[in-house]
């Protein structure tokens, strides 16, 4: 494992990256708020990003993907953070895309792992019922009924769920709320009978819905792995989602100190650069160090699910776990160094203060890391 | 490839046929580490036949040229060297301000003479150095320093206070910075200068630290005869080479290429909180507690990776630079956070500085807590760390 680019990775972050200054601007996030639409992914975005293969890039060959790893969706992704960009990365291929292949059958593989690859399907993952993100606490319930099984309950924080025209969802079909047994999988498609949406807008303009299902009708063929015993691969599901979205947030991270550094090397008061103020250069000189240290772990913990570590619980608690504290600081300290200006909508850095929160809360913030860091140590 | 190949057969057969038993394990750890010169305490028998070996084939420091005493290997065969030494659970028993600092300054910036001088007697372990840079009124602004070379026929007269001078007590040479300009811009009067210690005039003292003995000592000059011929580099160019030994130094403080681990805790931050809880097994009773232990042990994977990073960059061609300051800087301080941990929760046995009945381990961890202190001061402080990351790494103005 090495934690350096290769050649063809930086001509993917190159391609990446002009992809996301040509097609995405950061004023895109304004206009969302004030569109009716704004619950949505916009989808010609997305199927060019599915053109250049963004969606197809972790899964196997023979189910119409590019047989690449994380460390490639990885890069990609910290572009789209660079950026603030909205799409469907982490909901559809790698939330709901880890699900299916970790958990499905051939035939289910071969079906939908074909649709997130090409983007004739929109999927999303429903599985936080709680404010914080507790695994495990899960009450949504399926239950037996004539020739298959119905699905009933209320999911919140469903990233582009209101786009998604399928759901995964996390259930259970026994025992209660907090037992890792009972755990199961679902397919639901989001325009069956039962499941109702409400769209809501994100205070960093991402698409999010809560759902309720009632007594939404499930065939046997739309679950996914062994009833009742989805708990291991909801940990795998949830370490690469914490890891990817770390990367995300890593790109958003490197944006804020950059944007803020060129601001301590123009802006003057006093009648010289503020960059040149020795309470300001040697905040910087720490933050840049926290960024120095969630770019070596990302890059590690991409690396340790490509290469299936059995250590990768740990390494994705200490990703996320770093990259929430170190987007926190760049977002705080990027609006103090700003001055004025920084706490104005106007200017871009509160949009990656907005983006540090929202992210934090996603998949758990740095005290349920911690803490699950701690149980995987077995203390 | 199949060079290699051939040199790893013979480099593995080598290592079988004369390092001793007891200098492999597991455990990586020698049962004596050798400091060289001529006060070189009699090591334990097995060590002094694997240094001595060593020795002779060149490999307490294998990279450098044959004729200064190195092995004369390739960047490649370093590496195989290294790492079938590291299969076998061994390294040299050789460590010295000679390899980590004073030598590749000398590779770089001394006369051929110089160098056959004095690198082959540091690759034997012949001759200990210690560095003379701070002085009592230069800490970190180092380039005020104000100990006196003045020319005099063939020799220079040398005459001042050096301190924080690391085990000048027990070394046979120093390596010092002096003043040979007084009148010009302070960075461009210094001069570096190579002196016996066993010279008239030089005497040395050891400091006694918050933790009780040190190594450190302050090193007096009265009046001291050095050739001129003991000059690394060009008069009042000193700074250059001091700057590039500061480097290599902030690079060995930093744990980076080629430092191996010396000094492991007997027993984990978790045990130590599992012993003074009193819960062997199980989560741990004390929630904050166990959230501190969590996030130094998050803080170490992520340090580790960061030093992973750069020594893959370093073998693609691309070397450390200013950037090893942030290592010194966050190094230092995790180590500062993780013995300020340990100290507390040694509790009640923590506090016992000496006496008949305490945790064996309490004292050792004591002196280290205090001793930690000094980890964000010597080799450039915290402070000293950030002005080089924001000017060279971030290019902030000044």
């Amino acid at each position: 494992m090495t934690l350096i680019l290769n050649e063809e990775q930086e001509l993917l972050r190159d391609s990446a990256k002009s992809f996301v200054d040509d097609q995405w601007q950061l004023n895109q996030l304004r206009a969302n708020r004030a569109s009716p639409k704004s619950g949505t992914i916009d989808a010609k975005l997305w199927q060019q990003m599915v053109e250049l293969g963004w969606a197809a890039i972790p899964f196997p060959e023979e189910f119409g993907g590019l047989g690449l790893g994380y460390a490639e969706l990885g890069i990609v992704m910290e572009e789209a953070g660079r950026k603030l960009l909205i799409s469907p990365l982490l909901s559809s291929v790698v939330l709901s895309g880890s699900a299916i292949e970790l958990a499905g059958n051939n035939d289910q593989k071969t079906e939908h792992l074909a649709k997130i690859c090409d983007g004739s399907g929109l999927y999303a993952m429903a599985y936080q019922e709680t404010s914080r993100h507790d695994p495990e606490n899960v009450h949504a319930a399926l239950t037996k009924s004539d020739g298959g099984y119905q699905l009933s309950g209320h999911k919140q924080l469903v990233i582009n769920g209101g786009s998604a025209n399928h759901l995964v969802v996390v259930c259970r079909s026994s025992g209660d709320a907090g037992d890792r047994d009972g755990l199961s999988l679902v397919l639901v498609n989001s325009s069956a009978v039962g499941v109702s949406i409400a769209n809501n807008l994100l205070l960093d303009s991402t698409p999010s819905a809560n759902i309720t299902f009632r007594d939404v009708p499930i065939s046997p063929e739309d679950i996914l792995g062994k009833i009742g015993n989805a708990a291991e691969v909801l940990d795998e599901v949830y370490a690469r989602a914490a890891i990817a979205l770390s990367a995300d947030m890593l790109g958003g991270i490197q944006s804020a100190f950059d944007m803020t550094l060129e601001y301590l090397k123009v802006r003057e008061q006093f009648g010289a650069k503020i960059g040149t103020f020795q309470g300001l250069k040697h905040r910087a000189g720490r933050w840049f160090c926290e960024v120095e240290l969630s770019r070596a772990i990302v890059l590690k913990a991409l690396r340790s699910i490509d290469s299936g570590s059995s250590n990768l619980a740990r390494v994705s608690n200490a990703c996320k776990a770093r990259c929430t504290a170190t987007y926190q600081l760049s977002g705080k300290e990027g609006i103090q160094m700003h001055g004025g200006i920084g706490v104005t909508d106007e200017h871009d850095i509160g949009l990656y203060f907005k983006r540090a929160r929202v992210t934090e809360i996603l998949l758990g913030d740095t005290s349920f890391h911690t803490d699950q860091f701690a149980t995987a140590s077995s203390y | 490839m199949s060079d290699l190949n051939t040199f790893r057969q013979e480099t593995r057969a080598w290592l079988n046929e004369n390092c001793p038993a007891s200098c492999q394990g597991d455990d990586n750890i020698l049962p004596d580490i050798l400091w060289g010169g001529r006060r070189q305490k009699i090591a334990e028998p097995d060590v002094q036949r694997w240094m001595d070996r060593l020795v002779a084939q060149g490999w307490t420091i294998p990279a450098w040229p044959k004729e200064y005493g190195g092995g004369g290997l390739s960047d490649d065969e370093s590496k195989v060297l290294a790492e079938e030494m590291s299969a076998i659970g061994t390294h040299s028993p050789l460590y010295s301000f000679g390899i980590s600092m004073l030598g590749p300054a000398l590779l770089e910036y001394a006369t051929e003479e110089q160098k056959r001088e004095h690198l082959p007697r540091i690759a034997s372990g012949e001759i200990r150095w210690c560095q003379g840079y701070s002085e009592p009124g230069s800490g970190s602004d180092l380039a005020s320093l104000q100990c006196k070379a003045v020319k005099d026929g063939d020799d220079y007269v040398v005459t001042g206070q050096k301190v924080w001078t690391s085990t000048a007590d027990v070394s046979d040479w120093i390596f010092c910075l002096v003043r040979t300009d007084s009148d010009a811009p302070k960075h461009e009067g210094i001069s570096f200068l190579l002196i016996d210690m066993e010279s008239e005039g030089v005497s040395a003292r050891p400091i006694v630290l918050l933790s009780g003995a040190s190594p450190f000592c302050e090193t007096f000059f009265d009046s001291v005869r050095v050739p001129i011929a003991n000059r690394v580099h060009e008069e009042n160019k000193g700074w250059s080479v001091a700057k590039a030994l500061l480097l290599h130094e902030r690079t060995m403080l930093a744990g980076g290429p080629g430092r191996a681990s010396t000094g492991d805790q007997k027993r984990t931050l978790l045990q130590v909180a599992r012993d003074s809880m009193n819960a062997p097994t199980g989560p741990l009773p004390d929630k904050a507690v166990r959230a501190e232990i969590a996030q130094t042990e998050m803080d170490q994977m992520c340090y580790a990776a960061t030093l992973q990073k750069v020594q893959d960059a370093a073998k693609a061609g691309k070397g450390m630079g200013p950037e090893g300051s942030m290592f010194k800087l966050y190094l230092s301080e995790l180590g500062q956070r993780s013995a300020d941990l340990r100290q507390r929760l040694n509790g009640a046995d923590g506090l016992i500085w000496d006496g008949d009945e305490f945790h064996p381990e309490a004292k050792e961890s004591t002196r280290e807590w205090l001793y930690s202190r000094a980890s964000t001061i010597l080799g450039g402080t915290s402070e000293i760390q950030l002005n080089i990351i924001t000017k060279r790494v971030l290019g902030l103005p000044e």
